[in-house]
């Protein structure tokens, strides 16, 4: 059956095809791709023509072969170094992830742990985390990689907690209305109202938190822990006036970073297709 | 088909009800006062009046969406909560109310999920109510994809979806446009007079209201009263000849001025209920 007057519908976009995707994405990206690219030439050539001393600005021909250099061996293995951060970043943004999912689902359920919660909550989230990240070493051991994951939990906790709270909680009324004329549960207003509402906050919170996650790693490795982290690099080559590999650790977690970003954007792709922000990205 | 028929046995049943808004026990408004009314089966009736006239706030008290002050409701021979509890209730809100991460056809079914009816019989009468609303091309759409007329037809299947003993419908057509909205009422009255559900419809649209109604209850404001109760003999199938027949102006003018009589002082109700009497001896 047809409808009776299609006209008013809006039809499905068929998807494009490969190809033309392919090149609408390089349409896309070009514009960022040159100015990068450019932005890079303009370094280089203007260490050389000004003659900059490596210690005040190395060029990226140097950064690129202090990376080469340190990959795998040396003083300051980069390679094993990202990736002990890395693991630290991970282990912090899974736990204050899990943390800040529990107490974002009391809050929203019970308003009494809201009232008890949210205070305190606020008031950790004002205590700058460089102050608490020597703290912290002590409490968990600083060579033990837990200290650094929870100064990194501890960042990542109050935006996924406030993210997730605000999507459960910022239900529209007349959807609990509607499932209120249906004798819904509680549960089935959970699961199939609440849930699927907090998805998109809860992805927006993932974005900030991976990149969180990262900064409170490198931090608390700033305050002691094992030698092969990036921020023990960062910290030692500086004071050796080795800036091309401190530049190169830096280059190595911004990437990092963006990798943990893109497989956010990713995970939200697949699993909110429908919401007006990925949507409008996918387009 | 002449006149829809109309049962003795009333559906609903509203006798003596008072809703009183109070913040912190302090009463504010009286949003409606001495209410009886008695809904037939099969029927469909709108309710009418200027805004803040309660009409909303009696349409939710029919369906337990919230409580009398005063009085009682019973649907179905049982207090409006056992009803709903019952989930003899579909529901229409202004907004269409859609999960935008449903597609049609999940969001038709969400009602059949929480009544816990197996798959299959769910992929049957899911299929079943988008065919009767005529959204079959558009089953796997996302609501996004869909104009708002398009939206509100899925909210009316999913409000059928149950099988209510009775619909209601809050000012469905408020935010759709002028044609839209006509081609929405002949889309209700064909789908009413298909399923034979009991329809109470909240308006503030004179001729939306004659158009689909067998009855129109016309309501005054602060507080709010039914001030008249006016019967819409129009015959069936109604269409687009039906907006140009003279009975139909007749009745379109006659709740207007209905409307106008119940429009504020005491001294109108007063006059009002006089010619309440009077219109019920002339056309009942």
């Amino acid at each position: 059956m047809t409808a009776a007057a299609p006209s008013v519908g809006v039809p499905l976009p068929r998807r494009p095809g490969r190809g033309l995707r392919f090149a609408r994405g390089v349409r896309h990206y070009a514009p960022a791709i040159a100015v990068f690219a450019g932005g890079i030439l303009l370094w280089e050539l203007l260490i050389r023509a000004f003659d900059v001393r490596g210690f005040i600005l190395p060029a990226p021909s140097a950064i690129g072969a202090a990376l080469v250099e340190n990959w795998g061996a040396g003083r300051w293995p980069l390679f094993e170094s990202a990736r002990t951060t890395l693991y630290e970043a991970i282990g912090g943004l899974v736990i204050g992830t899990s943390a800040g999912l529990v107490v974002a689902f009391a809050v929203s359920r019970w308003a009494n742990a809201r009232d008890a919660v949210l205070p305190i909550a606020i008031a950790v989230n004002a205590i700058p985390i460089i102050a608490i990240a020597p703290i912290f070493n002590a409490w968990f051991g600083v060579t033990n990689p837990l200290s650094k994951m929870m100064i990194a939990a501890l960042l990542v906790f109050f935006p996924v907690m406030i993210n997730v709270t605000r999507g459960l909680t910022q239900v529209e009324p007349a959807a609990l209305e509607l499932m209120r004329s249906y004798a819904a549960s509680q549960t089935a207003v959970l699961r199939k109202v609440r849930i699927p509402n907090a998805l998109p906050f809860f992805f927006t919170a993932m974005k900030v938190a991976t990149t969180l996650s990262l900064i409170g790693a490198v931090v608390g490795e700033y305050f002691g822990g094992s030698s092969t982290v990036i921020g023990r690099v960062v910290v030692q080559s500086a004071s050796a006036l080795r800036f091309d590999v401190t530049w190169a650790a830096i280059l190595l977690v911004a990437v990092t970073g963006i990798v943990f970003y893109l497989i956010i954007v990713m995970l939200e792709r697949v699993f909110i297709p429908w919401h007006a922000s990925v949507r409008a990205e996918s387009r | 088909m002449t006149d829809a028929p109309r049962a003795s046995e009333p559906i609903v049943r509203i006798s003596g009800v008072d809703k009183v808004f109070d913040i912190d026990g302090r009463a504010v408004t009286t949003a409606l006062s001495e209410i009886d009314l008695e809904i037939g089966r099969g029927e469909f009736v709108s309710l009418i009046g200027p805004s803040g006239c309660g009409k909303s706030t009696l349409l939710r008290l029919i369906g337990d969406l919230t409580a009398p002050t005063a009085g009682r409701v019973d649907v179905n021979g049982k207090t409006a909560h056992a009803a709903r509890l019952g989930r003899e209730y579909g529901m229409v809100f202004q907004a269409p109310v859609l999960f935008e991460w449903r597609t049609v056809e999940e969001n038709v079914k969400l009602p059949l999920e929480l009544l816990g009816m197996d798959r299959s019989r769910r992929e049957e009468r899911a299929a079943e109510m988008i065919a009767l609303v005529e959204l079959g091309d558009f089953a796997k759409h996302h609501p996004y994809q869909l104009s708002g007329g398009m939206q509100q037809r899925v909210a009316i299947a999913r409000a059928l979806a149950l099988e209510p003993s009775i619909l209601l419908m809050d000012e469905p057509f408020g935010a759709l446009d002028e044609m839209t909205r006509e081609r929405m009422n002949s889309e209700v009255l064909r789908i009413w007079q298909r399923t034979g559900t009991t329809i109470v419809f909240v308006t503030h649209s004179i001729p939306e209201a004659v158009f689909l109604s067998t009855r129109v209850v016309v309501m005054s404001a602060r507080p709010g009263r039914i001030t008249r109760l006016v019967d819409v003999p129009l015959p069936h199938p109604r269409n687009e000849d039906t907006r140009e027949d003279p009975r139909y102006f007749r009745l379109v003018t006659e709740v207007r001025e209905a409307l106008r009589a119940g429009g504020g002082s005491p001294l109108d109700l007063a006059e009002a209920s006089d010619e309440r009497l009077a219109a019920e001896g002339g056309i009942g």
